[in-house]
């Protein structure tokens, strides 16, 4: 084609762009979740994906309702539903899963603007409410393996009203506070004990996380950091006393490496930093050991994580990197240089 | 020596489609047009009218002040005019229109840069200025003025800039690979001006046949080291090179000098050893003529000069698909709107892009990944620095180091939401001068 | 019984204490201040617009006072609000000039070239830092409403044609849109000036008119019509400047044998009937 005729542009450089972008890193993100959510419907039965299923539901009404509906196509809301589907338990009411979905987005998100301006975990938040608006149902997980085509009766309750007849089995974290009694560890890091959906499959998660580090669509900073000083902690707790669990344990219990994968590493919630990124996740590592060992609730990675998050401000100050040519030395607090 | 540095990215190199081409010479245009303001700056001072003849090699506008450079006739003619005309950098500007003579064998006359042996180093930095020769990586700051340090400043070393990290450019590559003799015989001249007993070329990895033709030629008396680098962007950027090389950082707002190294691209070097052998000033550079929007990509010799539409024609044009055709590398050089503009002195490539490569992204909200801090080679926070940006904040701006700010694009380029963060930073860094030079006034 | 009472003492106690500490600091560290310039301030648009040339309402109505400025020095205020501050202080109101902002260019989408489509951040400096625009004329306006988005008044919106129409009524003349303008095309007049070189191209002849239909051509017809002094070619006679200190002379037989209509003869509105607002921008 001759020159006299092309029809050009003007754009400012850098002309080329990476092919990494926002909802294809969202979507990325949902799809390593599959395989977490298959090893839900294998251990907990059909129940969970409907639990899943509602409050993904639940999260995309209300983004799409209220939201852009750029917002829907870019991702955010469907991991936001699928990860609060993957804390509840098997049994849990769907009505609630969908209410709880909805809230997640709407005071966990798009109350705060949208897309990247929420100080907590939409997710966890949603969890949060559910825990104080529901903490019987909240409570009450089923039993592991009856088949993978159990239903809960409790799944089909009606709006406000209450559950029965759910044959409940203790957690592994439960049993540890209330009845001083622990887990082996080959069941807790596959997955085969009771507890919410997503909070069993240690393993799988651990590598779903793996490959989304290796593409570079989460900060492998935090996990490393919240298991690194959770199991520390532990180990040191565990030594000064054989009362206290070992890090085995207090790794692959409850929802820790859900939570340090999927919920610390939500990219809005977490610091930008990369030593922020280290402080934040030995934050809730922190955090978790000692609402689990001291607090009065048998699991702690929901508050730790939220209340971390409301920290992330002040983190992301006070790590600002140091300026190329630049000592640290000259810099004051809150990120200024002092002027020569 | 580490041989690179901190953070930056990978884009596609690219450089497939032309590091194997062999250099080739450019016919003459019918006209060339040489803009008075070719290097970093003052402008040059015309000093030839309408209707002069000129020889190839002749001098039609001359140095006005030392941080300034002359331009020579890059082909014989006739001076058709002298008067505004598109330049590369988006603005029209003074430049002198040369109708060139189709009949001239375009020999130039005998011997206008003087012999290299015997001069002192002041007369060294004469000759190059005389030569118009000016750094030929893209800034196109004058070369001489590099080559006069202050009196005070200790040189321990210079430093070769093969680096070449933009994508699709392989001028410095083809040099490197064409001509190292005489990329050796610049260096020599350099480190003679400079006074300095070290010199080290750094070349990024992906380039070996160069590395292995500067080692096989490199001349016994010459304390040189060629230093194969990581292939990062922007490896070639002067801080960054000299981060890998040395080891040490040019602390913020000071230049290369004062940590005791001097800098120079390898075309710019291969020019200097280029204007002493032949004794015509800088009259044509290598260009690389690339993208996939361009039918016959090549590494051509072209008078400066040269309108781009000119190159594209000779290259088979362009395909159906081109969208923009961009000066210099596709991250930092600047997309043009009007294909009569000139190749000029700091013209490294004609890159033309299609449609594919320039996909419009919906511009997202930041969702604060930390990506652009990892890819920032300075260190900065690009994500706070375009919050203070979108609200005016530009004094804020400046204290978080926007002046660090080289406007590389590594941010703009991993940015998963598309935000235009470097183009953000030159528009503030446009309106702090702004705001600066309404104080003093 | 006796806790609460000690209680209730100690911090009567220190309320009293502090009274005393507050009475005493009000009066020793008292500033005085001439009342009126409240009660002006009062009387001021409260636009704060900078357009008197005092920071903000506050700066004039201090001036005011101290007679260094008149009340017509506030060209947001009524001719009502100008003469009840005169009323007030007893001094004259001054006259007041009606100014406002002249656009310098007449290049609409309709008659000035394009030669590209930009496309990056969504204002006339980005664009224009980004090789000159898209435009074909490199002086003329980049029509993506800066001046439009920096005025506070509400005075300047978009016509269809990717000018900004400034609304003489709403104009305050208070400059914004003049520092807003990357290529300086704004310009404050009075509105009783009625001659506009609606151009700043430096192009001459037909390379002008290729660029944009309405461009000056630099023929020079204008500076031969007009009365001698008021119109000359400058910049290298390549563009027509007004001498607007000779305003009184102007005619509008400068403008009758402009080939291109890059000079007007403006009564009130600027580009006036040429379209509607497309839309308001800025509020």
């Amino acid at each position: 084609m001759s020159t006299q005729t092309i029809r050009l542009e003007l754009a400012a450089s850098p002309h080329l762009k990476s092919p990494d972008t926002t909802p294809r890193i969202m979507w990325t993100v949902l799809a390593t979740l599959v395989p977490v959510v298959l090893a839900a419907l294998y251990f907990f039965g059909l129940g969970a994906l409907l639990v899943i299923a509602a409050s993904t539901a639940g999260a995309l009404a209300l983004e799409g309702w209220l939201g852009k509906a750029r917002s829907v196509r870019d991702g955010s809301a469907a991991i936001t539903g699928v990860l609060l589907g993957l804390t509840l338990p098997a049994g849990f009411p769907l009505w609630m899963a969908f209410i709880g979905g909805a809230f997640a987005i709407g005071f966990g998100k798009l109350i705060f603007g949208g897309l990247g301006q929420n100080v907590f975990n939409p997710a966890l938040l949603g969890r949060a409410f559910l825990q104080a608006a529901f903490p019987t149902a909240i409570t009450t997980w089923p039993k592991v393996a009856q088949g993978w085509t159990t239903v809960y009766a409790s799944n089909f309750a009606w709006p406000f009203m209450h559950p029965t007849d759910t044959i409940t089995a203790a957690t592994p974290l439960g049993m540890m506070k209330f009845e001083h009694t622990g887990t082996a560890a080959w069941p807790l890091m596959v997955g085969s004990t009771g507890g919410s959906l997503g909070e069993t499959a240690g393993l799988v998660i651990l590598l779903c996380g793996a490959y989304l580090a290796w593409k570079g669509y989460l900060n492998w900073r935090i996990p490393v950091a919240v298991l690194g000083t959770a199991a520390l902690f532990a180990t040191a707790l565990h030594l000064a006393s054989p009362r206290y669990p070992d890090a085995v344990f207090m790794v692959f219990s409850g929802g820790l490496i859900l939570g340090a994968v999927y919920m610390a590493t939500d990219m809005v919630t977490s610091p930008v930093t990369p030593r922020g990124a280290w402080i934040f996740g030995a934050g809730v590592g922190v955090l978790v050991v000692l609402i689990r060992i001291w607090g009065g609730l048998p699991e702690g990675v929901m508050y730790a994580i939220l209340i971390m998050n409301a920290f992330v401000p002040f983190i992301n100050r006070g790590t600002q990197p140091r300026v190329f040519g630049t000592t640290r030395k000259k810099r004051v607090r809150g990120g200024k240089e002092a002027t020569p | 020596m580490r041989s690179t540095f901190r953070h930056g990215v990978h884009p596609p190199d690219s450089k497939a489609l032309t590091a194997a081409v062999p250099l080739r010479r450019m016919p003459y245009a019918a006209e060339v047009v040489l803009p008075l303001r070719q290097h970093a700056g003052k402008p040059a001072r015309p000093v030839v009218r309408v209707g002069d003849r000129v020889q190839r090699g002749d001098v039609l506008a001359e140095a006005d002040g030392f941080v300034s450079s002359p331009v020579h006739a890059s082909a014989a003619g006739v001076v058709k005019a002298i008067g505004l005309w598109p330049h590369p950098d988006g603005t029209l500007s003074d430049a002198i229109r040369i109708a060139v003579d189709p009949f001239n064998p375009q020999i130039p006359r005998p011997r206008m840069v003087p012999d290299w042996n015997g001069l002192t180093p002041p007369e060294v930095v004469k000759a190059v200025q005389d030569a118009g020769v000016v750094g030929l990586g893209g800034a196109a700051f004058p070369t001489h003025v590099k080559l006069a340090p202050p009196k005070d400043i200790h040189l321990e070393s210079l430093i070769v800039n093969g680096a070449e990290c933009e994508p699709y450019l392989t001028t410095d590559h083809r040099t490197m690979v064409e001509y190292p003799e005489r990329v050796h015989f610049g260096v020599r001249i350099m480190m003679r001006a400079l006074g300095v007993k070290r010199a080290v070329i750094g070349v990024e990895r992906n380039k070996p046949d160069a590395i292995e033709r500067l080692r096989a030629t490199l001349p016994p008396d010459l304390d040189v080291i060629i230093l194969p680098l990581t292939v990062k962007y922007p490896q070639g950027a002067e801080k960054m090179l000299i981060h890998a090389v040395t080891g040490r950082e040019v602390p913020s707002g000071k230049l290369p000098m004062n940590v005791g190294v001097v800098v120079q691209n390898v075309g710019s070097i291969a020019t200097i050893a280029e204007v002493f052998e032949t004794g015509l000033p800088l009259v044509e550079r290598i260009v690389t003529v690339s993208g996939p929007g361009v039918r016959r990509p090549s590494n051509l010799i072209i008078p400066v000069g040269t309108k781009v539409r000119d190159i594209l024609e000779f290259c088979g044009g362009v395909s159906a698909d081109a969208t923009e055709v961009v000066l210099g590398g596709p991250m930092m050089g600047t997309a043009q709107p009007n294909l009569d503009v000139p190749v000029t002195k700091g013209t490294t490539g004609v890159i033309v892009l299609t449609r594919r490569d320039t996909p419009r992204f919906e511009t997202l909200p930041c969702i604060r990944c930390g990506s652009c801090l990892e890819a920032c080679p300075v260190f900065l926070n690009p994500s706070m620095l375009g919050l203070h940006a979108q609200a005016g904040r530009y004094e804020e701006m400046e204290s978080m180091h926007l002046a660090d700010c080289m406007l590389c694009g590594a941010c703009s380029y991993v940015c998963p939401s598309a935000i235009p963060l470097s183009q953000m930073f030159a528009l503030s860094k446009t309106a702090l001068k702004k705001a600066r030079s309404k104080v003093v006034a | 019984m006796q806790t609460i009472l000690i209680g209730v003492g100690i911090l009567s106690g220190i309320s009293a204490v502090l009274a005393i500490v507050i009475s005493l600091c009000s009066i020793k560290l008292r500033v005085w201040e001439d009342p009126r310039i409240d009660e002006i301030v009062a009387m001021l648009p409260g636009a704060n617009c900078g357009a008197c040339g005092f920071p903000g309402c506050r700066g004039l109505a201090e001036q005011i006072v101290l007679r260094r400025a008149k009340p017509a020095s506030c060209t947001v205020s009524s001719e009502d609000g100008r003469e009840s501050i005169a009323a007030f202080l007893g001094i004259d109101a001054g006259e007041a000039q009606k100014r406002v902002a002249r656009l310098l260019c007449a290049g609409g989408t309709d008659v000035a070239q394009r030669r590209v489509e930009y496309r990056g951040v969504e204002s006339c400096a980005a664009a224009l830092a980004v090789s000159g625009g898209g435009k074909a004329c490199s002086w003329g306006c980049v029509g993506m409403a800066d001046c439009a988005v920096a005025c506070s008044f509400d005075a300047i919106y978009m016509s269809r044609t990717g000018l900004p129409l400034v609304d003489p009524d709403m104009c305050t003349a208070c400059g914004d849109c003049v520092s807003a303008c990357p290529q300086g095309l704004f310009t404050i007049l009075p509105l009783e000036a009625h001659l506009l070189v609606q151009c700043k191209s430096l192009l001459e002849g037909v390379v002008a008119t290729a660029a944009c239909a309405v461009a000056c051509n630099a023929c020079g017809r204008c500076a031969a019509d007009a009365e001698p002094g008021l119109i000359t070619m400058q910049m290298g006679g390549r563009l027509p400047v007004i001498d607007y200190d000779l305003v009184h002379l102007e005619s509008i037989e400068a403008i009758k044998r402009c080939p291109t209509g890059a000079i007007a003869w403006v009564e009130g509105a600027q580009f006036a009937g040429m379209d509607e607002p497309s839309a308001r921008l800025g509020s």
